[in-house]
C-alpha cells in the first residue's frame, strides 16, 4: 500500500467534480440550520456517522470485490431514497471514473456508477486496499462539506479546518469498522440515514437558482 | 421479557380477509377490532405491559397471504424505557411477508424514545410481486423535556426479491451528530412511511422538513421531521388515509 | 481486466477505450466531435450577450450548443431561453459551487459530463460555446475541457485592461474588447487598446465588437467558421 497514492486519491484537488457538491451544506445552510462554526461541526458529525459511513463501507467493499459492483450499486440505490442524492452521487461516481481512467488501469464499473463504488473501484486499480478506501471515502464525505461552508458562509477556514482535524480519529474509527465489513452480504452493509439531508437534497433540486450541484 | 406474537391474513374466498393465526403474549397482546365487514382486516396491538425495557426481547410475526388485506395499528404509544441497568438492549423484531395481491398496512403509534433508554427496532419486510405495504414508523426522541435515549431502527424492505429499501437510524447520546443540522437538526420527531407495490402517488414536497420521494425500486418514501409529532403526523398522515382508500391491487 | 470491452449506457455514442490509460480529455469517440470553444472574461463584459449574438447567427449553418457556467445556476441559460436563441435542449448549466473558474480550469469534470451529454443527446455537433462565469482576468479554460478560447473584455472596463495583461488577455485565441460604442461615455481610448493588446499578445489576434452596431457580431463569428472549416474537411 502507498501512502503517496492514498493521497492522490483523498486530495480534495483531485479533478473529479466535487467542488460542485456542498453535502447537503447548502440546503442546510438554507433552512437555517448551519449559521456558524459550531453548527457546521454538529453537521459533519451527523454526516460523518450516516453518508460517511455508509460510503465507507460501500467503497472498503467495492475495493475487496470490484466484481460486484452492482451488487453495490443496487444496494446504495436502496440506502439513497432521494432521487436527487442518487443523481448526485452518480454525477460524483462519473467524474471520479473519468479522472481515474486517467490514472489507473481500470476494470469495468459501469458509466454511471455510485461514488462509492467508483472510488473502492479505483482504490484497488491504484493498489490500495478496503481500509485505505474507506478512509478516502470518510474524509471525503467531511471535507466536501467543509469547503463548501467556507465558501458560503465565509467562516474563517482555520476554524472549519480545525473541526477537520479533530473529526480525524472519528474519520480512522469509521473507516476500521467500514473496512471490517467489506465481505459483508450487501443487504447486511451499514445504512446509516440521514433523514435532513435526504429531505434538503429534495428541495435543494427544486430551487432556480443555486451554487452547488448538491 | 422475552415474548411472541404472530399474525397470519388470509383470504377467505369471498373478496373478504380471515385471520388464519392470532396468537400474542403480553406485551404483545393483539386484538381484532373494527366491521366485520369489507375486505379488510385491522388488528390492534394493545400492549401488556409499560416497555419495552432493557432485557426485553420481543418478535412480531405478520403474514399476509395472497389477496389478504391486512391494516396493524396500535393503541397507544409505545415506551422505551431505561429498566434494569446493565441488561441488554431491549429489541422487537418484526418481520413481515406479503404475498402477491396482498396489502400490509403497518401504522402504528410513535415508539417514544424515553432518557436513558436502549432499544433497538429491527424490520424485516418481505413483499411478493404484485403485493403491497404501507409501514410507518414514527419516532419521537425523549418524553417532554427530557433528553433522548438511545434508539437504533434497522429496516429492511425487499420487493420481488430485491432489496428496495434499507434504513437505519441511529438517535441518542450514544449516535454522534444525531442532532446536527446533517440528521435532525434538533428536531424531537421524524416519521417514515414506506410505500412499495403499484398505484404509487407522485413525488412531492410535503411542506415544511418533509419530503415524499420515489425510490429506485417500485416504492415511496415519505419522511418527514418535525419539532413534535404533530408536525410529523401533519405530512404523513394525509398520505395514509389517501392510500387507504386505493383500490386492492389486482 | 478488458478496458476495451466496458459496457456503457445506452445513451452514449458507441465508442472504445483501446488503452486503458487513455486520456480522458480526448475525444470519447474517434470520429469528428464538435470543436469546443470556451469564452471567459470578467462579469458584466458581454460573454452571455456575445453567446446570444453568436447563436442568433451560427444556429442556422452549425449544429451547435450551449453550456454555460454562471455562478447562478441557471442565469446565463435562462438569459439565452428568454431570448429564444436556442432551444431549450441545446443548453446545458454546470453548478461551479461558487468557483465559475475551478469548473473550466482545475476540475472540468462536470463541463466535459454536460458537452458529452449534449452530444450524447443531440448527436453530431459541429460547435459547442464553453461560458464561463464571470469571473476576473486571471480565469482561463483548461485545454482539456476546450479547443479554443476567447476572452471577453469591455472597454467600460478601462483601456488599461489590455496592459494589465493576465492570462485570458494575453494566452486568449481571440480576445475581443467589446462596447466599443461606451468608448466616447468612459473616456477609452480604444487605439490604446489596440496598441496594448499587440504588445501583450504577439501574432493573436484581437478584434473590436460592438453588438449595438453588429448584432451578428461578425468578427467572432467569422473567426469560428474558419476554425469550423479548417476542421472539418470539405465533402
Amino acid at each position: 500500500m502507498s501512502l503517496a497514492t492514498l493521497l492522490v486519491l483523498a486530495d480534495g484537488r483531485l479533478p473529479s467534480g466535487g467542488h460542485a457538491h456542498s453535502g447537503g451544506l447548502e440546503a442546510a445552510v438554507a433552512a437555517g440550520r448551519v449559521r456558524e462554526v459550531r453548527d457546521v461541526g454538529g453537521f459533519l458529525r451527523g454526516r460523518l456517522q450516516t453518508t460517511g459511513f455508509v460510503s465507507a463501507a460501500f467503497a472498503a467493499s467495492a475495493c475487496a470485490r470490484t466484481g460486484a459492483f452492482m451488487d453495490l450499486d443496487r444496494g446504495l440505490d436502496a440506502r439513497t431514497p432521494s432521487p436527487a442524492l442518487r443523481r448526485a452521487s452518480r454525477a460524483q461516481g462519473r467524474a471520479l471514473v473519468r479522472a481515474g481512467r486517467a490514472m489507473w488501469a481500470l476494470p469495468d464499473v459501469g458509466r454511471e456508477p455510485h461514488h462509492p463504488v467508483a472510488l473502492g473501484v479505483l482504490a484497488a486499480a491504484a493498489g490500495l486496499g478496503p481500509l485505505e478506501a474507506a478512509v478516502a471515502a470518510a474524509h471525503g464525505a467531511v471535507s466536501g462539506p467543509a469547503s463548501a461552508a467556507v465558501r458560503l458562509l465565509g467562516l474563517d477556514p482555520y476554524a472549519v479546518h480545525s473541526l477537520l482535524a479533530g473529526l480525524a480519529p472519528e474519520i480512522d474509527r469509521i473507516a476500521a469498522d467500514a473496512a471490517a465489513r467489506a465481505d459483508d452480504p450487501v443487504d447486511a452493509l451499514p445504512a446509516a440515514g440521514a433523514p435532513l439531508l435526504d429531505i434538503g437534497a429534495e428541495l435543494h433540486a427544486t430551487w432556480e437558482v443555486r451554487l452547488f450541484a448538491s | 421479557m422475552r415474548a411472541g406474537a404472530r399474525i397470519v391474513a388470509e383470504a377467505d374466498g369471498r373478496g373478504g380477509t380471515r385471520l388464519a393465526v392470532l396468537r400474542g403474549e403480553s406485551p404483545l397482546l393483539l386484538r381484532r377490532t373494527g366491521p366485520r365487514t369489507g375486505g379488510d382486516v385491522t388488528v390492534h396491538l394493545v400492549g401488556g405491559a409499560a416497555g419495552p425495557l432493557r432485557g426485553d426481547d420481543l418478535r412480531l410475526d405478520l403474514e399476509a397471504g395472497p389477496g389478504a388485506r391486512l391494516t396493524v395499528r396500535s393503541v397507544a404509544a409505545q415506551l422505551a424505557l431505561p429498566g434494569r441497568p446493565g441488561a441488554p438492549a431491549s429489541r422487537l423484531e418484526i418481520r413481515a411477508v406479503v404475498a402477491a395481491g396482498a396489502t400490509v398496512r403497518w401504522l402504528p403509534e410513535p415508539l417514544i424514545a424515553a432518557a436513558g433508554c436502549d432499544h433497538r427496532a429491527v424490520t424485516r419486510v418481505e413483499v411478493e410481486a404484485g403485493g403491497a405495504v404501507l409501514w410507518r414508523d414514527d419516532l419521537v426522541c425523549g418524553r417532554h423535556d427530557e433528553p433522548s435515549g438511545d434508539v437504533h431502527t434497522d429496516l429492511i424492505i425487499r420487493y420481488a426479491g430485491s432489496t428496495l429499501h434499507r434504513h437505519e437510524l441511529a438517535v441518542g447520546p450514544r449516535a454522534p451528530g444525531w442532532s446536527g443540522a446533517a440528521v435532525l437538526g434538533g428536531a424531537r420527531a421524524v416519521g417514515s412511511l414506506v410505500l412499495a407495490g403499484p398505484d404509487l402517488p407522485e413525488a412531492a414536497l410535503l411542506g415544511g422538513d418533509a419530503a415524499l420521494m420515489t425510490l429506485a425500486g417500485p416504492g415511496m418514501l415519505a419522511t418527514a421531521v418535525g419539532q413534535d409529532i404533530r408536525q410529523v403526523r401533519a405530512a404523513l398522515d394525509p398520505l395514509c388515509v389517501e392510500r387507504q382508500r386505493l383500490p386492492a391491487p389486482a | 481486466m478488458h478496458p476495451e470491452l466496458h459496457e456503457h449506457g445506452p445513451d452514449e455514442v458507441p465508442h472504445t477505450h483501446p488503452d486503458p490509460g487513455v486520456d480522458p480529455h480526448t475525444p470519447l469517440h474517434p470520429g469528428p466531435r464538435a470543436l469546443r470553444i470556451g469564452i471567459g472574461g470578467p462579469v458584466g463584459s458581454g460573454k452571455t450577450a456575445l453567446v446570444a449574438a453568436l447563436c442568433r447567427a451560427l444556429g442556422a449553418e452549425l449544429r451547435l450548443a450551449v453550456v454555460t457556467n454562471d455562478i447562478y445556476t441557471t442565469e446565463d441559460a435562462d438569459f439565452l431561453l428568454r431570448n429564444g436563441v436556442l432551444p431549450a435542449d441545446r443548453i446545458r448549466a454546470v453548478e461551479t459551487g461558487c468557483c465559475p473558474h475551478t469548473a473550466i480550469r482545475d476540475d472540468i469534470s462536470a463541463n466535459l459530463d454536460a458537452v458529452e451529454d449534449l452530444e450524447a443527446t443531440l448527436g453530431p455537433l459541429d460547435l459547442v460555446l464553453v461560458e464561463s462565469g464571470g469571473d476576473n482576468l486571471t480565469a482561463t479554460f483548461s485545454k482539456g475541457l476546450i479547443d479554443q478560447q476567447i476572452f471577453v473584455v469591455d472597454v467600460a472596463g478601462g483601456d488599461k485592461v489590455p496592459r494589465k495583461g493576465g492570462p485570458g488577455v494575453t494566452t486568449a485565441d481571440l480576445l475581443v474588447i467589446n462596447k466599443t460604442d461606451l468608448a466616447p461615455l468612459v473616456g477609452a481610448d480604444l487605439s490604446v487598446m489596440d496598441r496594448d493588446a499587440r504588445a501583450r499578445r504577439g501574432e493573436l489576434p484581437t478584434v473590436f465588437l460592438s453588438l449595438v452596431g453588429d448584432k451578428a457580431a461578425t468578427p467572432v463569428a467569422d473567426w469560428i467558421r474558419a476554425l469550423v472549416a479548417a476542421r472539418v474537411p470539405a465533402a
